[in-house]
């Protein structure tokens, strides 16, 4: 198969970045997205130019490494059935078609070099309060606390977010909330979660501001962009548990515990 | 070379127990004095960083990746065993760790595995306290499914995503200690060699990948969880990036490597579809739970999986496996499937695959109840080859999955290099020459949450450190050996990308150092190793800068030492004249195909020492001897 890429090339943060076009010719028809771009790098190579920059690692949809911004969509057209890019095939793709490839777009995801960009805002939230803080060593047995089944399912639903950043990059205000409140919904939905339950998602809305994302304004793009199919109900869920935290903190007199300067 | 695994005296049961209580503690007041560097995040590194950090010991951890979060652990798939007996249907830490013993081919070392048995359980307390979302029945119970080699039911799991909710899970025990400013992270460094000062590991140089710039870090022990090799085939199931530099920088500073032939070639994978292919899709081995292995009786069978009657249909691993069936381990499952291809009844694109069925489980229990166990296997089955494998048997074939050989390590889990400790799949020591399916999270995790908090507490305390910091002259030395192989690196300017000698690479080890062996083919694969590399350094092209992020110069470093290990790999295969496990000597097989073990001869670790460029590397043993178990031959019929 043969296509027209127009890529994104970008130095290095500090450099403005431009469009170039590379003619991707005798590509397999089975062969990746992912494939065709090494197959283009391979030639670029050869030549002694240097490589398309992007990051991809497992190439089965788990890692979340990858994240291409393929024709303005996240994922490109595979997001819509729950794929990455790195699991997109060129069947989703025409024969001579121009595909245009971009990194994705966000203020809190500076570019680093051509189609890498820095996710580490998703880090820095998870830092703020995305765990259970139990020590290695004094757990009582697994059975101990019984789960019921559909509230694991639910929380598993949550958990299988892979961070990948897809929901930032398809949403108009660039927002993180789709990511934050998978986090907060699964280990909310658990009961090993419960007692840092208002501390989390008061800590880790507030690091999301600090990054510079969005507010959600309820377009729902992140849940159709997402390649693992989250639901924006964990949205509705982060807005729940945060106003809950925040009239408990309230409630309780406790000033102290009240974050500043979120909304 | 001397290699003394420092195993505890005592009855094995007792001996984890006994060890522990005579290790020596670091007073936790004077544990933040101490900094300890992690390399790799994902199971075994994460949860050792974890829970050094819990200590309140300073730790570094580095990952190549953009985050901790994307180590390889991410992509297991189907669970991770523990002895909790709760099906009550007979396991115990005793079976579990014979299941582990067996598996390996009795070519692991017992005190090690019964260790593993031992915190197996307090693994799944752990992550569920973490928040590790597990299946779980109807009463609020862990649920539990079966696995290859085992005939119990003993491995938990979270759908196919366990690997993934596992290092979520200890990835997020990492970060509460990166919130209490114990632990720092460093992603986007790539190790690229070790500092050995005053004969202890004090430190590792690395490169910053987004700046380029090279930066050396000290501390007062290094471990190494670096993961496996597997890419030294270049199509494998591991990620791309997974690289096997970190341990051979070890190895050649001083650590030993042992049993590097020991590869696990997975069963159950996508077949590779063409030439342009860059990795392999593993599909669980938990398909093998309800889904039945068979080839077409007739070679050349043309007709579509659902056309060809029952009668003509060869269950081979039912047949020749009766009691264990569809559920034998991965290297007779991998080798009986190649047998059945190289006999011409394999189907597919160039007859390398097998059939693995489930119409019978969907007749059975129904559809419904199919999708709910394997829903996000199908669906990736489907997005790679285009075909729904409820309506028609899957493809599968083996493919390069696991190393069971790397560092050499003692019961305490360090290598010959005094303060390098080596966790999870990077060391060599739990697997035997197989390992068994859902073990490699559970030994990731114990070698990190519960082994090396004790071992490493145990060496700082009875080791006398010098002060060594970043201005120690071996830092200066070890910074200038990187730094000259940067610029090897870059300055032929031929025409051929490190990837295309990745994969003559992975081809000349595949057909030669793969699923079987033979003295022939790795006396030849010796003598081509060196030419490629020799090839390598003539003519491989490096483009851009070192000054930058540099994508290029990153794979033809990695690629540069495959090339060297994979010699070292040959020659072990070479040197191992027994068939055990995943290493498959054709000259040594019992009448019916099956690995024939020399227990006489090579009932042994085999452990290379670096002696310098060119030179023949040494050969140590530790023999391999069982206190509780007697060596048997495998018997899964």
């Amino acid at each position: 198969m043969d296509f027209l890429l127009r890529v994104w090339r970008q130095k290095d943060a500090a450099s403005p970045g431009k469009f170039v076009e590379y003619e991707a010719k005798g590509i397999p028809a089975q062969a990746s997205f992912l494939e065709m771009l090494d197959l283009v790098n391979q030639r670029l190579e050869e030549q002694g130019e240097e490589p398309i920059h992007f990051e991809h690692d497992c190439r089965e949809g788990i890692c979340g490494c990858c994240g291409l911004t393929i024709d303005g969509q996240p994922h490109g057209p595979g997001a819509r059935r729950g794929v990455t890019t790195c699991q997109l095939y060129l069947r989703d793709f025409r024969d001579g078609q121009t595909i245009t490839v971009e990194p994705f777009r966000a203020t809190a995801f500076p570019v680093l070099r051509d189609l890498i960009v820095d996710r580490s805002a998703f880090d820095r939230i998870l830092i703020a309060g995305g765990y259970i803080s139990v020590n290695t060593g004094g757990a009582p047995d697994a059975n101990a606390i019984p789960v019921p089944k559909e509230r694991a399912e639910e929380a598993m639903d949550s958990a299988a977010c892979i961070g990948c950043g897809a929901c930032v990059a398809s949403c108009r205000n660039a927002s993180a909330m789709l990511f934050v409140g998978a986090k907060v919904s699964h280990l909310g939905l658990l009961p090993q979660g419960q007692p840092e339950r208002e501390k989390r998602v008061l800590a880790m809305v507030q690091a999301m501001d600090r990054e510079g994302f969005g507010h959600c304004t309820n377009e729902g793009e992140c849940e159709a962009k997402c390649p693992k199919k989250i639901s924006v109900s964990n949205i509705a869920r982060l807005n729940r548990e945060y106003l809950r935290a925040r009239f408990l903190a309230w409630w309780n007199g406790g000033a102290k515990t009240e974050p500043k300067g979120s909304g | 070379m001397k290699l003394d695994a420092r195993i505890p005296i005592g009855p094995l049961a007792e001996k984890w127990d006994r060890g522990r209580a005579e290790m020596k503690l670091v007073n936790p007041a004077n544990r933040r004095k101490y900094t300890v560097i992690v390399v790799g995040t994902g199971l075994a590194g994460a949860s050792a960083a974890a829970a050094l950090g819990e200590q309140g010991y300073q730790v570094l951890a580095f990952c190549f990746q953009d985050t901790a979060r994307r180590a390889h652990s991410i992509a297991a798939q189907g669970g991770i065993n523990a002895a909790k007996n709760y099906q009550n249907d007979g396991d115990s830490i005793q079976r579990l760790f014979y299941d582990t013993i067996k598996g390996g081919d009795f070519r692991a070392r017992e005190a090690n595995v019964y260790r593993l048995a031992q915190v197996s359980v307090q693994i799944i307390d752990h992550c569920v306290a973490l928040g590790v979302p597990f299946a779980r029945e109807y009463g609020g119970v862990l649920a539990n499914r079966s696995f290859g080699g085992a005939q119990v039911s003993r491995t938990f799991y979270a759908r196919g995503q366990t690997g993934q909710q596992l290092l979520l899970g200890a990835y997020s025990a990492m970060l509460r200690q990166v919130a209490a400013g114990r632990v720092k992270l460093f992603s986007r460094h790539e190790m690229l060699d070790l500092v050995v000062a005053n004969g202890a590991a004090r430190g590792i140089v690395v490169r910053d990948l987004v700046s380029g710039e090279i930066e050396s870090f000290a501390a007062d022990a290094v471990c190494l969880a670096t993961g496996g090799y597997s890419n030294v085939f270049y199509l494998s199931t591991n990620a791309k990036g997974c690289n096997v530099t970190a341990i051979w920088r070890a190895y050649k500073r001083g650590a030993a490597m042992a049993n590097p032939c020991f590869t696990q070639i997975h069963p159950t994978c996508i077949p590779q579809a063409g030439e342009h292919q860059s990795k392999l899709t593993l599909m669980s081995e938990s398909l093998r739970n309800d889904g039945r292995v068979w080839v077409p009786v007739r070679p050349g069978d043309t007709r579509r999986p659902e056309q060809i009657p029952e009668a003509e249909r060869d269950y081979y691993l039912e047949r020749l496996y009766p009691a264990f069936g569809n559920l034998v381990p991965r290297d007779v499952a991998s080798r009986a499937a190649k047998r059945q291809c190289d006999e011409g009844r394999g189907v597919g694109p160039g007859g390398r695959g097998v059939y693995l069925d489930f119409r019978d489980a969907i007749r059975r229990d129904g559809r419904a109840s199919v999708e709910a166990r394997y829903g996000n296997l199908f669906d990736i089955y489907r997005e790679i080859t285009g075909e729904d494998a409820y309506r028609t048997a899957m493809r599968i074939y083996p493919a390069p999955h696991y190393t069971m050989g790397g560092l050499w390590v003692d019961y305490h889990l360090m290598s010959t290099i005094p303060g390098l400790f080596v966790l999870g799949e990077a060391n060599f020591s739990d697997h035997g020459a197989n390992r068994l399916g859902a073990s490699a999270l559970m030994q990731g995790l114990a070698d990190g949450f519960f082994i090396l908090p004790y071992t490493l507490g145990h060496y700082l305390a009875t080791s006398r450190l010098d002060r060594v910091d970043t201005t120690h002259p071996e830092f200066a030395e070890v910074r200038r050996d990187a730094e000259r192989r940067i610029a090897r690196l870059l300055a032929p300017k031929g025409r051929r990308t490190a990837d295309s000698f990745h994969r003559e690479l992975g081809l000349l080890m595949w057909n030669r150092c793969g699923m079987s062996r033979s003295e022939k083919g790795l006396t030849e694969l010796l003598q081509k190793i060196p030419a490629l590399r020799e090839e390598f350094w003539k003519t491989v092209v490096v483009t851009g800068g070192a000054e930058r992020m540099n994508q290029s110069l990153e794979r033809a470093g990695r690629v540069a030492d495959f090339l060297e290990f994979a010699e070292l790999m040959a020659l072990d295969a070479l040197t191992r004249r027994e068939s055990c496990g995943g290493h498959f000597r054709e000259e040594f097989q019992t009448a019916d195909g099956e690995a024939l073990r020399d227990d006489q001869r090579f009932a042994h670790v085999a452990a290379w020492g670096y002696t310098g460029e060119d030179r023949a590397p040494e050969r140590s043993l530790e023999p391999i001897e069982f206190e509780t178990l007697h060596l048997d031959q495998r018997n899964y019929k």
